[in-house]
């Protein structure tokens, strides 16, 4: 079982990396971007475990050290392999 | 009075935190393995500066469940005094004793030079020998020190009196310029609502003899140690 779990900042939070890496698209002439976000992306491998408790568990992992909820938003998916 | 200064894989200021405490102050120092778990005759823990266990994920969200930061916890919560310095104030906020966060520079730079604090409250075990208003100088070393913390948070922090630093210009005016990393309200240290668990992000362990050029930093770690006589005093 696989999860995918993708970590980003809080709208509020400011994220000058994201805005350096928006100045940079409009410098190579994509004009049309309007706001960037940097994020992180984990992949989370785990087994033996039904699917509605792998969830359970998983956001519990999430809350206590994946993101840090005061300035960070979670989502995940899990996938069976 | 004994400093307890805990070492986590990463962590670089543990030495200059020691040296100060035993040889710039005389007072006895003694180091504590991140997988220690007792803290027995320790009369202030210092979480020094440094990058534990590599800042990965997020500084400091690593090293807060070292299991020595159990016996922290409770060590805080029956009113011990905990020091967090840049690092140690990232662990201190991840284990969730301080509010708030410590995010990316507002300028994406790494940072590393001498910066103006206004002390904004005496009434600390950490700012007992400096006169709330007064304006030091303590270097600052981070990429990750801007303070965050939702806006009610903030309210609250300053309602409580809980910001005890705040980043400032020469003539102790909060300006942008002042300002070096972005950090919300100019917040450069907070204490908890007890005043007993204090985090900064400049380093008074960097700047406490002459011969450094700089001696400011030295009155904090001589306000833990007139705190810690005083209490004692009283309970005897």
């Amino acid at each position: 079982m696989k999860a995918r779990v993708y970590v980003t900042l809080k709208r509020g939070v400011l994220d000058p990396q994201g805005k350096a890496v928006c100045t940079s698209l409009h410098q190579l002439g994509y004009r049309e971007v309007t706001d960037v976000r940097v994020g992180k992306y984990m992949e989370v491998t785990f087994g033996g475990l039904p699917r509605q408790e792998a969830e359970r568990r998983l956001r519990l992992m999430c809350e206590k050290l994946l993101a840090n909820t005061v300035i960070e938003e979670f989502r995940f998916e899990i996938q069976e392999e | 009075m004994k400093f307890g200064i805990v070492i986590f894989p990463g962590s670089n200021c543990d030495h200059d935190v020691y040296h100060v405490a035993k040889h710039v102050l005389g007072q006895e120092a003694a180091f504590l393995w991140h997988k220690d778990a007792s803290l027995s005759g320790i009369d202030c823990i210092v979480l020094p500066g440094g990058f534990a266990h590599g800042d990965y994920l997020r500084s400091g969200s690593l090293a807060r469940f070292s299991p020595i930061m159990k016996a922290v916890e409770d060590y805080a919560a029956r009113g011990g005094l905990v020091f967090g310095i840049c690092n140690g104030f990232q662990i201190l906020t991840e284990a969730g004793l301080l509010p708030g966060a410590l995010v990316r520079n507002a300028g994406l730079k790494y940072i590393c030079r001498d910066q103006y604090l206004r002390v904004e409250r005496q009434d600390t075990p950490y700012t007992a020998r400096i006169k709330q208003g007064t304006v030091v100088k303590i270097p600052i070393g981070h990429g990750e020190g801007c303070y965050y913390a939702p806006e009610e948070v903030l309210r609250e922090l300053e309602q409580k009196r809980q910001v005890v630093f705040r980043y400032c210009n020469a003539a102790g005016e909060v300006t942008a310029e002042g300002n070096p990393n972005g950090s919300l309200r100019a917040i450069a240290g907070v204490c908890n609502e007890q005043g007993n668990v204090l985090g900064m992000m400049p380093h008074p362990d960097r700047c406490a003899e002459e011969i450094l050029g700089n001696a400011q930093g030295r009155r904090i770690f001589e306000s833990i140690i007139h705190s810690w006589q005083q209490a004692r005093r009283t309970r005897i």
